[in-house]
């Protein structure tokens, strides 16, 4: 399944901020919903999403069922060296999803 | 012998009479084309934002799955064996659908028409409706006739099932005994709670939908519109379902494919 | 000494979208409404956050539509005007909802000292309500910015 997809500008200058964009297949279930014979479906949503700039964690963000489903995060990082933002999100049952973009510092 | 070509000429008549009526009614349009709108246009701001970059929309997050099944040869061969690079062999295809298919002998729209590929060519078992898998492959052929206008033929063996397609929309259904005909034709425009009424069109589908947290098929869509108006939702697949998939696309004629649309 | 809100205004604006074929304009007249209540709910989790601070009702920035579309994906911003540097630096910006089942919703955390503090995300908001958000900053110092959001429900129900 294609878990994400990620938007970083082509350039950054150096010392400035650059955006960030990600949206990521993640249903969230919440654990209030019902399935069609009236169990409830268990709760498993995204608990921790961690930005790594060059492996240094620069923007992370804890979450709960109050995310939407497929998580779509826009945010701003610092452009230092030329390098990689690593993303990394873990969910309830610890299933781990992971994405990558490149960073050119000019 | 003056009796036999009497008889002759009136059956003549009756005939042309028949011919001329029945194509008359089906150029018969109660939205003329020119009035036509698509659903994203009735949709709010939010929705709209969504639906217009391709980050935050997320039914590109199916797209991009149906983008790695394409080229998946784990089970045999896979689309891209046949049909090689999608952005050139499935551009327009989309928007010509649903569509008379020989081999199937029936009006296949392009979920059922990725199944039959499926299992008559790739000898794999077909796709839940529904699945991500099947959405995901739809969109991402869908998106290959992104901005094309609909343009299905109601022509030859297509034809019966837009008449029942026509029959189905015009006529009252569920407890609240409406017609899709009477929002859509009628109360386009108006609001319903907070909403406002569209003309019902399906050139945004497959859709993510906030209320269903997922993309979903136009059949879903319909399915979910009869269950609104307290009619028993004829289940994924049913033949009603392409019948009205067939008129919607016969009378969307020309509206922008727009998937993955976002709706609320 | 009294602990006494300064009067701010809360402007909400549609949330703009970047990179979009159709730019939403947004339409601050009308849609800036006083803060009738630059009130903290009474939730405990809000409370054992704050520890006994009273956050400062400027600088932080939530925005969220008046009317959602749909209370399973809520667009909102958050955002902070600096300059921080010097001086303290945003650490986290926590987010709370006052009608949810659970009422943190999440806490953006900024590791590494930030320049630019803008956060876009989309919230599931269980019926109309008010939304917070309390940012912490690195001395300690608490900022808080609230909107309340009409959650409007489907002309149809939808079992599909």
């Amino acid at each position: 399944m294609a878990d994400s997809r990620v938007n970083v500008p082509a350039e950054c200058r150096r010392g400035e901020p650059f955006e960030v964009r990600i949206s990521i297949r993640h249903a969230m279930e919440t654990g209030y919903r019902t399935d069609a014979v009236g169990s409830t479906i268990p709760r498993d949503v995204i608990q921790r999403f961690t930005c790594r700039y060059n492996g240094e964690p620069v923007f992370t963000v804890r979450m709960t069922q109050g995310i939407a489903a497929n998580p779509y995060l826009r945010f701003f990082v610092t452009a230092r060296e030329s390098g990689t933002l690593d993303f990394e999100w873990i969910d309830d049952g610890g299933i781990r999803g992971t994405a990558q973009a490149p960073v050119k510092v000019v | 012998m003056c009796d036999v070509a009497q008889g002759s000429a009136l059956k003549t008549a009756l005939l042309v009479l028949v011919l001329v009526s029945s194509s008359a009614r089906a150029q018969q349009r109660v939205l003329p084309l020119d009035t036509l709108r698509p659903g994203i246009e009735f949709a709010g701001a939010d929705v709209r934002a969504m639906q217009s970059d391709d980050l935050a929309n997320p039914g590109f997050l199916w797209v991009d799955r149906g983008e790695k099944l394409w080229r998946d040869n784990t089970t045999g061969q896979s689309c891209a064996s046949c049909h090689g690079d999608a952005p050139k062999s499935m551009r327009g295809v989309a928007a010509r659908y649903p569509a008379y298919d020989t081999a199937a002998g029936a009006v296949l729209d392009l979920e059922a028409r990725i199944n039959d590929c499926r299992v008559r060519r790739q000898k794999l078992a077909p796709w839940q409706r529904e699945s991500d898998d099947l959405l995901g492959l739809t969109a991402y052929v869908t998106y290959q006739s992104r901005g094309m206008p609909l343009a299905a033929s109601i022509a030859g063996p297509a034809r019966a099932t837009f008449e029942r397609g026509r029959e189905f929309y015009s006529t009252r259904h569920g407890q609240m005994n409406v017609s899709c005909a009477q929002c859509h034709d009628q109360q386009w425009g108006k609001r319903l709670y907070t909403e406002t009424i569209s003309q019902g069109h399906g050139n945004a589908f497959p859709a993510y939908k906030l209320e269903w947290q997922a993309l979903g098929s136009l059949q879903r869509r319909i399915r979910a519109c009869m269950f609104g108006i307290r009619a028993e939702m004829p289940p994924p697949g049913a033949p009603e379902l392409t019948d009205v998939e067939l008129f919607l696309a016969w009378r969307g004629q020309g509206l922008p494919l727009e998937a993955p649309g976002v709706r609320r | 000494m009294k602990n006494r809100l300064p009067p701010n205004t809360i402007s909400r604006r549609r949330l703009l979208r970047s990179a979009g074929a159709i730019a939403i304009a947004a339409p601050l007249a009308g849609l800036v409404r006083h803060a009738s209540a630059q009130t903290l709910p009474a939730l405990p989790v809000l409370n054992s956050l704050l520890a006994g601070r009273i956050p400062r009702w400027e600088r932080l920035r939530l925005e969220l539509p008046m009317f959602a579309d749909n209370g399973q994906a809520v667009p909102i911003r958050l955002s902070m005007p600096g300059p921080f540097a010097p001086g303290p630096s945003v650490q986290a910006i926590h987010l709370f909802s006052e009608r949810n089942p659970v009422p943190d919703m999440a806490v953006f955390e900024f590791p590494a000292p930030p320049l630019k503090v803008e956060v876009d995300a989309r919230v599931r908001l269980a019926g109309s309500q008010r939304v917070l958000a309390i940012a912490v900053m690195s001395d300690g110092t608490t900022y808080a910015a609230g909107a309340d959001v009409e959650v409007t429900i489907a002309g149809c129900l939808d079992a599909s």
